[in-house]
């Protein structure tokens, strides 16, 4: 090996080193908070107010999430979010397939206006409708029922325009073969366009889950009590009752997170085509 | 007297083919109902009536009838202190929160872009705040900022009086949780953007003597501008919409340092309940949201290269 090429070997070493550094200095901040939350939630209540404070559970003392499971009502709250996620993933879909379906394989009058009309949607902030929503909810009886948490939420006009997408992409001539093989618009939705649009459909049921998951200010308004809080609303109510023993808080927040953790480990790829499917052309 | 048209009858549609239109509408109005009514009862009525809603001012006592005043509540409400230092601070948030979410999250994702043993680990944790929500980070950042939690005076970040209640530090607290909490969408996003810029244009500047800099500056960030401008416009609209985090660490405190648009409209709804000046403050919303959209759209998309 020649000088030259030594020292160039040398650099690219030291450059290797130097990225993997970076990276791992970058990436110990991003997870430090999640990290000392799962140390605390393990530690006696009384040591996380230690100075200076431990960075490691020698003695891990797991009571403190049978505690915000149990009377925290963390196992409770988190009934209370599957089934009102649900709600909303099922019906967004459902509502999407339908109105994508319309969009992109039917002629009716008035479709462009209709289609701004869903586009419209997306530009008005839900904070803005809550005055009326929660009167409206009220006067319909749902107050303070699964029902009145999802129904607002039934339909997006992010997954009409994302099923829109998805069916404008089949090719014309199948809905022609399938016509002359004697298949009606429902026929041909169920078994033919919705099984090829697998991928979206999937997209769009993680990011339904997501944002149903994770949503706050709707079930803040329009539960009353412990029965019907979702695992948002109930962390909030778990910090304050359990103001001094911190380690609870902490657990409870790692068990509001696993679900979510669990999903996006196998959904991943589709979060990641849902979220985009706005940002590229196309 | 009228000349006999012994030719073929006019050309039109068929009565079977405008049957089968007339199927076609019907159906299409059956798959376009259930959305329409979600959309008409929980978005476009709400909107409209909330203007309505801010032509009568509720009775400082419940149980009183609310009275028509016209346009004088939109006047007090809009002209109020209380409201513009409220828009303040919501684009105060805002600025603290897009910039650096967008400037962090395009960053890591350059760093993660690049063919090296084990990067998908980094890329995992990179992305991995993307399983919070809004509540989960607020709990663990509002925890972590209590006084009596030893980290903070460890890490030499004491404030007097403490961070959540300090007026000059309670915003800049929120707006850090508000990163961290967005920043493994923000990646992900910046990420799949990275895989649409062409390696062999890459290449080709690097062939041409232009260092990394220069390569990031000339190619990448051009090429990433469509995904930037959505990141900027759909992020700004999410920062004006941020409750949860305001909620649970500092319920829009101190002296109302943190009373961001959005908290200003639960607090007068909840705590004050009185839906009419809450309805002018959702307007202002909607109007602020709409504006800011448009603005961006304007100004930014020029700037914006979509030619791939």
């Amino acid at each position: 090996m020649s000088v030259d090429a030594r020292v160039l070997h040398r650099r690219r070493v030291l450059g290797k080193v130097g990225r993997y550094a970076l990276l791992s200095v970058l990436a110990a901040v991003v997870i430090f908070p999640v990290y000392i939350t799962i140390v605390n939630s393990l530690l006696p209540s009384d040591a996380i107010t230690h100075q200076p404070p431990k960075f490691f559970p020698a003695d891990p003392q797991w009571g403190s999430y049978r505690t915000a499971w149990n009377a925290g009502h963390m196992g409770h709250y988190l009934v209370n979010s599957f089934i009102v996620t649900f709600i909303i993933t099922i019906g967004q879909v459902v509502t999407a397939i339908l109105a994508g379906y319309a969009f992109a394989f039917l002629d009716f009058p008035f479709k462009r206006l209709l289609f701004v009309v869903f586009l419209a949607t997306l530009m008005v902030p839900f904070e803005v409708t809550i005055v009326t929503n929660v009167a409206t909810i009220s006067s319909l009886g749902l107050y303070d029922t699964y029902a009145g948490l999802a129904v607002p939420f039934l339909a997006t006009g992010f997954g009409a325009f994302l099923m829109r997408q998805a069916f404008l992409t089949l090719p014309h001539e199948l809905r022609d073969a399938a016509a002359l093989d004697g298949y009606g618009h429902w026929r041909f939705l169920w078994r033919v366009a919705v099984p090829l649009a697998r991928p979206a459909v999937a997209a769009l049921s993680v990011f339904a889950f997501l944002s149903a998951w994770n949503q706050y200010l709707w079930p803040l308004l329009i539960t009353k009590d412990d029965r019907l809080r979702t695992v948002q609303i109930g962390l909030k109510q778990l910090q304050t009752v359990s103001l001094d023993r911190f380690n609870v808080t902490f657990a409870g927040a790692i068990i509001a997170v696993i679900p979510l953790v669990v999903l996006l480990l196998f959904f991943q790829k589709h979060l990641v085509r849902g979220l985009t499917a706005g940002a590229v052309k196309g | 007297m009228a000349a006999t048209t012994s030719a073929a009858p006019v050309p039109g549609p068929s009565p079977t083919h405008r049957a089968r239109r007339r199927r076609e509408r019907v159906l299409a109005a059956l798959l376009l109902v259930p959305a329409l009514i979600v959309f008409g009862a929980f978005v476009f009525w709400p909107l409209i009536h909330n203007f309505y809603l801010g032509f009568f001012r509720n009775p400082p006592f419940p149980g009183l009838p609310k009275h028509y005043v016209g346009f004088d509540q939109y006047r007090d409400v809009l002209t109020s202190s209380d409201f513009l230092d409220s828009v303040r601070t919501t684009v105060v948030f805002a600025l603290l929160t897009v910039p650096i979410g967008i400037g962090a999250g395009l960053g890591l994702g350059v760093l993660a872009h690049q063919q090296l043993r084990g990067i998908g680990i980094y890329r995992m944790i990179f992305s991995s705040t993307v399983a919070t929500s809004v509540a989960v980070a607020a709990v663990i950042f509002g925890t972590l900022m209590n006084p009596q939690v030893g980290l903070l005076p460890w890490l030499g970040l004491t404030t007097n009086p403490t961070i959540l209640q300090n007026p000059e530090w309670a915003l800049v607290a929120v707006a850090v949780t508000t990163v961290w909490q967005t920043l493994g969408l923000t990646f992900i996003l910046m990420a799949s953007g990275l895989q649409s810029v062409p390696d062999d244009l890459l290449e080709a500047a690097r062939v041409d003597g232009a260092g990394t800099w220069s390569r990031f500056w000339h190619v990448t960030l051009p090429m990433m501008s469509p995904t930037i401008f959505f990141a900027v416009v759909v992020g700004s609209i999410f920062a004006f919409q941020s409750f949860g985090q305001i909620d649970l660490l500092t319920q829009g405190g101190p002296l109302k340092k943190t009373n961001v648009l959005t908290y200003f409209i639960y607090n007068t709804l909840q705590r004050q309940s009185d839906p009419g000046k809450a309805a002018v403050l959702a307007v202002a919303l909607f109007f602020l949201t709409l504006l800011l959209a448009l603005a961006q759209i304007r100004l930014l998309e020029r700037r914006v290269s979509y030619e791939r």
